[in-house]
C-alpha cells in the first residue's frame, strides 16, 4: 500500500516537494513559535529559580494629603520583627544628583537616583558585583559608590576606580553591579553607605524601599502582614510588591504576541492543506489513464480511493516531518543564541504531525473519491 | 448432441461462450446517442476474434462492455457466466482482475519503472504477494520474447517491444480471456506483424483473443471477423453472428 502510494509523489518529486512545503512552512512556524516561547519559559523558570520568588519589596504609596511617600526610620526593624522573615534590607532615596565630574551640565542628570543602601542589599536581592568590590563596614564612611549597571552605562564608567561628581562632592567608584533582575531599580542607582550619608547629606534613616525574604510558603502571608506591621495607622499607604511576578507578567505579555504568531501558523497550515488539496485535484485530472489502466487491472473503487488518499497523507505527513524538523533546529538556534536552555514539548510535535495527517486525509478525501468515481473507461478513451 | 443450453454442464465448461451478448444498447449523452445499438454475439473460449470498423462504429465501446469496464444500457452482456448488470464494482473488478487482460494502443506503461514491474503490476490486484508477482512477470516477460529486458525501464524499450511488455502484463496471470484495442495502432508494420503473430501464439496456447481493430488487413488474418458500423454488426465472418443468430451454439457443433 505504501508502495503504491508513494509510486504517484515519486513520479513527480518537484511537485510533491513543492506541495508539501505550504504545509512544512505552517508545522515549522507552529512548532518554533511553540519551542521558542517554551525556551524563554523555561530559561525564566531557572532564572525564578536562581533568583527565588520569596522576595517582597515594601515602598510607600501615596498618602491622601499627597505629601512625598517616606516609610517611618523605624519600619526595617519592625519589618525584622515579623514572624516569618528571613531577611530584610532597605534602600532610602537622596535627592541628591550624580555626574560625571563636576564640570558635567548641573540639568543631565541622567535619571540616576542616589541610593542609600544597607550591607546585605546585594544578598537580600541576589545582585551580583560585574567588577570592583560591594560597600563593606570601612568604605561606607567614605565617599564610596557602587554603581547600578545602567547608571555606569549612563556616567561612562568602565572600571572602578573612577571618580564620578555626586551631591557636591567627588565619590570613587568601588564596584559596578551585574542587572539586578528582581530588582531593576538598583540599574539605574549610584548606591552610598549610611554613614557618609548621614555625614555629608543629613540622612535621617527613614527608608524608601525595604527588601525582605521568608519562606515560599510563609509569602503571602508575610505580604498580608507587613503594611500593619510598618504602618498601623494607615496600612493602605504601604504597597507590597512582588518582583517575580513582574517577571512572570512579562512573559505572559509574551504570550499573547505567541497566540497571534501560532494564528499566523495555523493559517499557513490551511494554505498548506488547501496546496495539497489542489496538487491531488490536479494529479486526479491528469491521471486518468492511469486510473483507468488500474481499474482494468482489476482495482476496485476503494482500492483507487485508498491509493490516492494514501498519497495525500504522505504527501502532508512529508510536509509535517520536514516542517517539524524545520522549526526544531529554528527553536534549537533561537535558544543558542540567546542562551536559553532548549525546550521543546515533545506533545508539541506529536500534534503537528497529527494535525499535518489530519489535515491530509481531509484535504485528500475529495480528490480520492473524484478518483474512485472515474470511469474505468477512461483507459481507452484517448 | 451437445448444446451450450445443456443445464447439467459447469458454468465454465469449455462449451460455453466465453462472452456473450444479447441485444446490447450503450447510450450516451442527452438526448442518447447509441454507441452500440442492439449487439448480439457469443465467443466461445479458444476462438481468435477480430471487431472490425471505422471509427466512431462502436467498437470500443463494445470492447470496454465486453471488459466490464462499462454496463450496457439495454440488454444483457455475461461474460465467463456472469451477468454483468447484476455486479457490483467489487465483483466485476474482481472479474477483471483474474480472468481478463487488457492491452490498449497507448500500452498504458510507467514511465521510469522497470519492464518487470509493470508486468508485475498486473497481478497487482490479485493478492499476490510482490517477490511472487516478479517471479511471474518474469515468466511472462520470457513468454512474449522479451527474457532478456527484465530491467530496461519502459522508455528505453521500442514501441514493439512496450507492446509486448504490455501484453505480458495482460497475461501474466494467465487469464482465459484477452483483449486488444488497436494494439497494433502505434506500431510500425513489422512490430506490428510481430504482435499478431504473438497474439496467434497465445492463442494456440489456449486464450481466448479478442482484438479491436480498424485495420482490415488485420483483421484479415484473423479466423474470425466481426465487421460493426454504427453500432451494429454488418457481418460475422462464421456466417451466423448478425443479430438475433446463436453464433455460439453453431460453432460448437463444429
Amino acid at each position: 500500500m505504501l508502495r503504491l502510494g508513494t509510486s504517484g509523489l515519486r513520479s513527480r518529486p518537484t511537485r510533491a516537494v513543492l506541495s508539501a512545503l505550504g504545509i512544512a512552512i505552517g508545522i515549522a512556524a507552529m512548532i518554533a513559535v511553540v519551542g521558542i516561547s517554551s525556551s524563554s519559559q523555561a530559561r525564566l523558570n531557572a532564572q525564578l529559580e536562581q533568583l527565588g520568588t520569596n522576595l517582597l519589596t515594601v515602598q510607600a504609596g501615596e498618602s491622601l494629603m499627597g505629601q512625598e511617600p517616606e516609610l517611618p526610620p523605624d519600619a526595617l526593624g519592625k519589618v525584622r520583627r515579623v514572624e516569618g522573615i528571613a531577611t530584610a534590607t532597605s534602600t532610602a532615596t537622596l535627592q541628591e544628583s550624580v555626574y560625571r565630574s563636576s564640570l558635567s551640565d548641573p540639568d543631565a542628570t541622567g535619571g540616576i537616583t542616589t541610593l542609600v543602601a544597607d550591607q546585605n542589599l546585594l544578598g537580600v536581592v541576589s545582585g551580583q558585583v560585574g567588577s570592583g568590590v560591594w560597600l563593606n563596614s570601612a568604605t561606607e564612611t567614605f565617599p564610596a559608590v557602587v554603581l547600578g549597571s545602567v547608571a555606569a552605562e549612563r556616567l561612562g564608567v568602565v572600571a572602578p576606580g573612577t571618580q564620578i561628581w555626586l551631591g557636591g562632592t567627588g565619590f570613587t567608584v568601588v564596584g559596578i553591579l551585574d542587572p539586578v533582575p528582581l530588582a531593576p531599580e538598583l540599574d539605574a542607582a549610584a548606591l552610598i553607605g549610611t554613614e557618609i550619608a548621614i555625614d555629608l547629606f543629613d540622612f535621617t534613616g527613614s527608608p524608601t524601599t525595604i527588601y525582605e525574604r521568608s519562606a515560599d510558603e510563609a509569602v503571602e502571608t508575610v505580604r498580608d502582614l507587613l503594611p500593619p506591621t510598618i504602618a498601623p495607622e494607615a496600612p493602605h499607604e504601604v504597597t507590597v510588591s512582588r518582583p517575580s511576578d513582574a517577571l512572570a507578567a512579562r512573559t505572559a505579555a509574551n504570550d499573547a504576541f505567541t497566540g497571534l504568531l501560532l494564528g499566523l501558523g495555523s493559517i499557513a497550515l490551511l494554505v498548506g492543506g488547501i496546496g495539497v488539496a489542489n496538487t491531488m485535484i490536479i494529479s486526479v485530472l491528469e491521471r486518468r489513464r492511469e486510473i483507468g489502466l488500474r481499474r482494468s487491472l482489476g482495482a476496485t473503487r476503494r482500492h483507487i480511493l485508498v491509493q490516492f488518499l494514501t498519497e495525500a497523507l504522505l504527501l502532508s505527513a512529508l510536509g509535517g516531518v520536514f516542517g517539524s524538523a524545520l522549526g526544531t533546529a529554528a527553536t534549537g538556534i533561537m535558544a543558542g543564541i540567546n542562551g536559553w536552555p532548549f525546550a521543546l514539548p515533545p506533545v508539541a510535535v506529536v500534534v503537528a504531525v497529527t494535525a499535518t495527517l489530519l489535515i491530509g486525509a481531509i484535504a485528500g478525501l475529495y480528490p480520492a473519491v473524484r478518483a474512485a468515481r472515474t470511469p474505468p473507461t477512461a483507459a481507452l478513451s484517448s | 448432441m451437445r448444446s451450450t443450453t445443456t443445464p447439467t454442464l459447469p458454468a465454465h465448461s469449455a462449451l460455453n461462450p466465453l462472452i456473450m451478448l444479447d441485444d446490447v444498447h450503450r447510450a450516451y449523452g442527452q438526448p442518447p446517442v447509441l454507441a452500440v445499438a442492439g449487439v448480439t454475439l457469443r465467443i466461445m473460449p479458444g476462438e481468435l476474434v477480430a471487431i472490425v470498423g471505422p471509427s466512431g462504429s462502436g467498437k470500443s465501446t463494445l470492447l470496454n462492455l465486453i471488459g466490464t469496464l462499462d454496463r450496457p444500457t439495454a440488454g444483457i452482456a455475461r461474460i465467463d457466466g456472469l451477468d454483468v448488470d447484476d455486479l457490483p464494482d467489487r465483483t466485476l473488478s474482481a472479474l477483471r482482475a483474474y480472468r481478463i487482460g487488457f492491452v490498449f494502443q497507448q500500452f498504458h506503461l510507467a514511465d521510469g519503472v522497470t519492464a518487470l514491474d509493470n508486468v508485475a503490476d498486473g497481478l497487482l490486484y490479485a493478492g499476490v504477494p510482490r517477490a511472487e508477482r516478479r517471479r511471474q512477470a518474469a515468466v511472462a516477460l520470457d513468454r512474449v520474447g522479451l527474457g532478456g529486458r527484465l530491467g530496461h525501464r519502459s522508455n528505453q524499450l521500442s514501441g514493439g517491444e512496450r507492446q509486448r511488455v504490455a501484453i505480458a502484463r495482460a497475461v501474466v496471470g494467465d487469464p482465459p480471456l484477452l483483449l486488444a484495442d488497436e494494439p497494433t495502432g502505434n506500431l510500425d508494420t513489422a512490430s506490428g506483424t510481430s504482435i499478431v503473430e504473438l497474439l496467434h501464439e497465445l492463442n494456440t496456447q489456449g486464450t481466448t483473443v479478442v482484438v479491436i481493430t480498424h485495420d482490415t488487413e488485420l483483421a484479415g488474418r484473423l479466423p474470425r471477423q466481426i465487421a460493426l458500423r454504427d453500432g451494429r454488426v454488418t457481418r460475422d465472418s462464421t456466417g451466423s453472428g448478425t443479430a438475433g443468430a446463436l453464433a455460439g451454439s453453431s460453432r460448437a457443433e463444429t
